[in-house]
């Protein structure tokens, strides 16, 4: 029982502590230095310790310091309760959601250093995936309908009224593509027949003609689309379209609105890790089997941990991507109207979701499954 | 018995739904106030919204009222110029030019100001109208989120702010056109750099043109909002870019031209619909004119003075203030006592980048004057927003309000 | 599954809630406290606020949120069908059979049905 604790506070340590936050925390950097590449100028590059620079990267630290140090108020006549757990509704189920995404193979400890059988696996060994069970995505889709809690009740309880309407629009917004989100990626179970994130990254394999972009195409532009739009992020970022409503987060200061900012981040990573996961092969590389490399006739046999550790960077790189290519979207879209959002989700993306869901099923069907 | 109601598809709406049902809808009066961030330059709006729709817009000026015509009255006529920069202050030298051609006018030496000068003036109101309009459309495309095309946009805007600055000595506050011409000559290099800059701001203008113009988002924010028809803008007052999108056909500089438009070639954009995205285009391609205007100019400028030789309005050299008691005394009675312009009104209109610009000045004789009002263009398109807007989502306020190109200096002096 | 597979679950809740409740505290402590009447009033661009934000708003809002229950729960019914689709496409004998198939098309086309009456009563969305 004890082990089994620790093994998986420590996995949970690795990813969060080790990988996420501190990819987040230095999206955050890597926004303004994108969007300041792309946009011909310079972007922040000042923040120092002492004479240590790195192009601007100490921004981040600047950043935490700046708002644990800022005054944390609440307006008078909010509701204290709410206003306070707000911010913990919308970061914590980001956290969590991590538990299912396998971001490694299974490490067999006792073979590390042999070469695995490519046939049969040893059995035991610990998964790099913190929690394994058969409803996987399940346990996704419901942690993340919470997240739509923290940023509605954000808005009410400010007692604001420009924080009212970006609630709302947060919420109607999120409504909407949960519900797409969830229909859009049933092609990709169907085609795996199974829920649980770690099987679908074994059914994938190392071959990228299995991976869930060859099979399932349009269902990745439609979730990738509907993900985008549950992390609120541009061209969907209505409810913090800062010319518009000025955000359900008007009200918080230092470290409430820094909890909003990083949850967002934070959900920028882990959109990246969903995508990796369901439609990329997870942690696969192509060609990379588990005991060596194989092309077409030329083999190259490798011992157990330097897969293992190579396929760990293979995800790390492909969730990298994946960042990159959204904080580039944001940069190039205008935003939406929030009709036209709400028409997207509900008229063309639900209807193409069954259609794709359905269609998909037919064909397996045809081919004989 | 009342008919049978069957729900066929589409038989009824959903107003009549919530009509016929009585279910109470609390409309909510929001205050869009001065600091906001879409609202360029202070302006209130009390919006009352029913959900998202706005049902009535209230709004109120004065947040940058600095009394320009009581201090003009206080101020003599060259004292005014530094006033008129602050007007329109994204396009400053359209004003210092729209008043002195008022004053030429009513001293009546309008036709007498060096070539010279009116090709300096019409080059630096041109870089200016540019200027105008590179900031509108890149304010506008990041109010939608476009951030990128607001950063390029600008870019363009600080090579022509650099230019102007090598002319006047400010990038802002020029107070370069005098009453008789312009104070002082153009660099002696600035042909070569305004032309190799003007290869650079078209090469701009189509980046960021390429970047948003035809994107489905961009043209579904922009399309079919904010309409108004062309007969509603001639009474509600409209002029410029905003009235030549609803399809009138109607440029000061072309329809009574003045200093040397009438030598420069150039087109008129017209839009047809009267919405944001014809706002959009016209401005665009007004931009172009401009450049093609500035090609020309620079080509046909001669040298010569830049002043009218005329103590009684222009400065003397400084050789002949120093050497000359004639010099010695224009000059002291220029300084304490102002132009003396004799006793008349004038209405004098130019083409700002907003529309049309218009001074009226009532001289008593003195060297200030007894009234000097500015007919600003956003005034009149400000006062129709309301119609503009009723019934349209709060979304669509935001896009509206940038491509009028509101600018509080002016409206509110 | 065994309870005990639901302890690394368990481990994650509990990490991440005091991770971020530790965020918070953090917050509360170390920022000071110097609370004047005009900070604690209401942001409403630089003027007073007019109006109560706990009036009424719109129903619009809540008709989504009711079109958001419908969907959810048939993806709901969608889900286990997904999975169990390759058993629910064999006959006994085991041939392939269209059974799974037609039972779900059935079900997708009643809620079909359901999104174009909402899409023609003009109930989506903001109009």
């Amino acid at each position: 029982m004890l082990m089994i604790f620790l093994l998986g506070a420590l996995k949970w340590l690795g990813l969060i502590m080790v990988f996420v936050m501190p990819v987040a925390s230095l999206l955050t950097w890597a926004e303004r230095r994108q969007s300041a590449m792309m946009q011909d100028r310079l972007g922040p590059n000042r923040a120092n310790i002492g004479s240590v620079r790195i192009w601007g990267i100490l921004h981040f630290v600047a950043d935490a310091v700046k708002m644990l140090f800022k005054e944390d108020f609440v307006p008078a006549k909010a509701h204290k309760t709410l206003f306070r757990l707000a911010p913990v509704l919308a970061f914590a189920p980001v956290l969590i959601a991590f538990a299912i995404i396998p971001f490694g193979p299974t490490i067999h400890v006792d073979h590390l250093f042999k070469v695995l059988d490519p046939y049969s696996a040893p059995s035991g060994g610990e998964r790099l995936q913190i929690f394994t069970a058969e409803f996987g995505m399940l346990f996704y889709f419901a942690i993340a309908s919470i997240a739509n809690y923290g940023t509605t009740l954000a808005g009410w309880a400010s007692y604001n009224k420009w924080a009212l309407l970006g609630g709302l629009r947060a919420s109607s917004q999120m409504m909407a593509y949960e519900v797409t989100m969830g229909l859009a990626v049933l092609g990709m179970f169907l085609v795996t027949g199974t829920l649980e994130p770690g099987a679908m990254v074994d059914w994938q394999g190392p071959n990228p003609l299995h991976w869930g972009i060859t099979v399932q195409p349009l269902a990745f532009l439609l979730f990738f689309t509907a993900a985008i739009a549950e992390t609120k992020r541009a061209p969907f970022d209505i409810p913090e379209g800062e010319p518009e409503v000025i955000g359900y987060f008007l009200e918080y200061s230092g470290l409430g609105f820094g909890t909003f900012f990083l949850a967002e981040f934070v959900e920028i990573v882990f959109v990246g890790a969903l995508m990796t996961t369901v439609f990329f092969g997870g942690y696969h590389i192509p060609g990379l089997y588990q005991n060596g490399f194989y092309f077409g006739d030329w083999f190259f046999e490798l011992p157990h941990v330097v897969v293992a550790v190579l396929q760990v960077h293979a995800f790390i790189f492909k969730v990298i991507f994946f960042c990159w290519f959204q904080l580039l979207i944001r940069w190039t879209l205008p935003r939406f109207r929030p009709d036209q959002l709400i028409h997207l989700g509900w008229k063309k993306i639900l209807p193409m979701s069954l259609a794709n869901v359905m269609i998909t099923a037919a064909v397996l069907l045809w081919l004989g499954l | 018995m009342g008919e049978r109601r069957t729900f066929v598809f589409g038989q009824k709406t959903a107003e009549e739904l919530e009509a016929e049902a009585g279910l109470p809808t609390e409309p909510m009066r929001v205050n869009m106030g001065p600091s906001h961030p879409a609202m360029h330059g202070t302006v209130r709006m009390v919006l009352t919204l029913d959900g998202e729709r706005i049902r009535e817009s209230d709004i109120e000026l004065g947040f940058i009222h600095r009394c320009f015509e009581k201090e003009a009255e206080y101020a003599t006529y060259t004292q005014i110029f530094p006033y008129t920069d602050r007007l329109n202050y994204v396009s400053p030298m359209l004003n210092n030019v729209g008043f002195a051609l008022a004053v030429e006018r009513l001293l009546g030496i309008d036709k007498e100001i060096p070539e010279r000068a009116q090709y300096i003036r019409v080059i630096v109101g041109e870089m200016a109208r540019i200027a105008d309009h590179l900031t509108c459309l890149g304010a506008s495309a990041m109010e939608l989120g476009a951030f990128t095309p607001f950063l390029w946009f600008l870019k363009a805007r600080e090579w022509l702010y650099t230019l102007l600055e090598e002319v006047s000595g400010a990038r802002l506050t020029h107070s370069y056109v005098r009453v008789g011409g312009v104070v002082a000559d153009l660099p002696t290099d600035f042909s070569e750099k305004l032309g190799a800059r003007l290869i650079d701001i078209a090469r701009v203008l189509n980046e960021g043109e390429g970047l948003i113009k035809d994107l489905r988002i961009f043209r579904d924010r922009m399309e079919g909002v904010g309409v108004l028809s062309a007969a509603d803008a001639i009474a509600y007052g409209w002029s410029g870019p905003c009235l030549r999108s609803t399809g009138v056909d109607y440029d000061v500089r072309k329809d009574h031209p003045y200093l040397v438009y009438d030598r420069l070639e150039f087109d008129v954009p017209v839009g047809t619909r009267g919405d944001n995205y014809d706002r959009f285009l016209v401005r665009m391609y007004e931009m172009r004119q401009s450049l093609r205007i500035l090609r020309q100019a620079l080509d046909q400028i001669p040298p010569g003075p830049i002043l009218v030789p005329d103590y009684a309005v222009t400065l003397p050299p400084k050789a002949e203030v120093y050497n000359s008691i004639e010099g010695m005394i224009a000059h002291f009675k220029l300084i304490m006592d102002g132009i003396r312009v004799p006793p008349g009104e004038v209405y004098s209109t130019t083409e700002a980048a907003n529309g049309e610009l218009g001074f009226y000045i009532v001289a008593d004789g003195t060297g200030r004057p007894y009234k000097c009002h500015v007919r600003a263009p956003s005034f009149a398109i400000l006062t129709s927003l309301t119609k503009q807007i009723d019934g349209a989502l709060l979304s669509d306020l935001i896009p509206t309000f940038g491509m009028v190109n509101y600018i509080a200096g002016e409206t509110e002096r | 599954m065994q309870l005990a597979a639901y302890i690394p679950a368990g481990v994650v809740f509990l990490l991440s809630l005091g991770f971020v409740g530790l965020l918070m505290c953090a917050a509360i402590f170390l920022g000071p406290k110097k609370l004047t009447a005009e900070k604690l009033t209401s942001f409403e661009c630089g003027s007073e606020p007019i109006g109560s934000p706990r009036a009424r708003f719109s129903v619009k809002f809540y008709q989504v949120a009711i079109l958001f229950l419908i969907f959810d729960v048939e993806s709901a019914f969608m889900y286990p069908w997904v999975v169990n689709f390759r058993e629910l496409s064999y006959t006994p004998a085991g041939a392939v059979s269209w059974f799974g198939f037609t039972e779900m098309a059935l079900f997708v086309g009643m809620l079909v049905v359901a999104l174009t009456y909402v899409w023609r009563k003009k109930a989506i969305g903001w109009d």
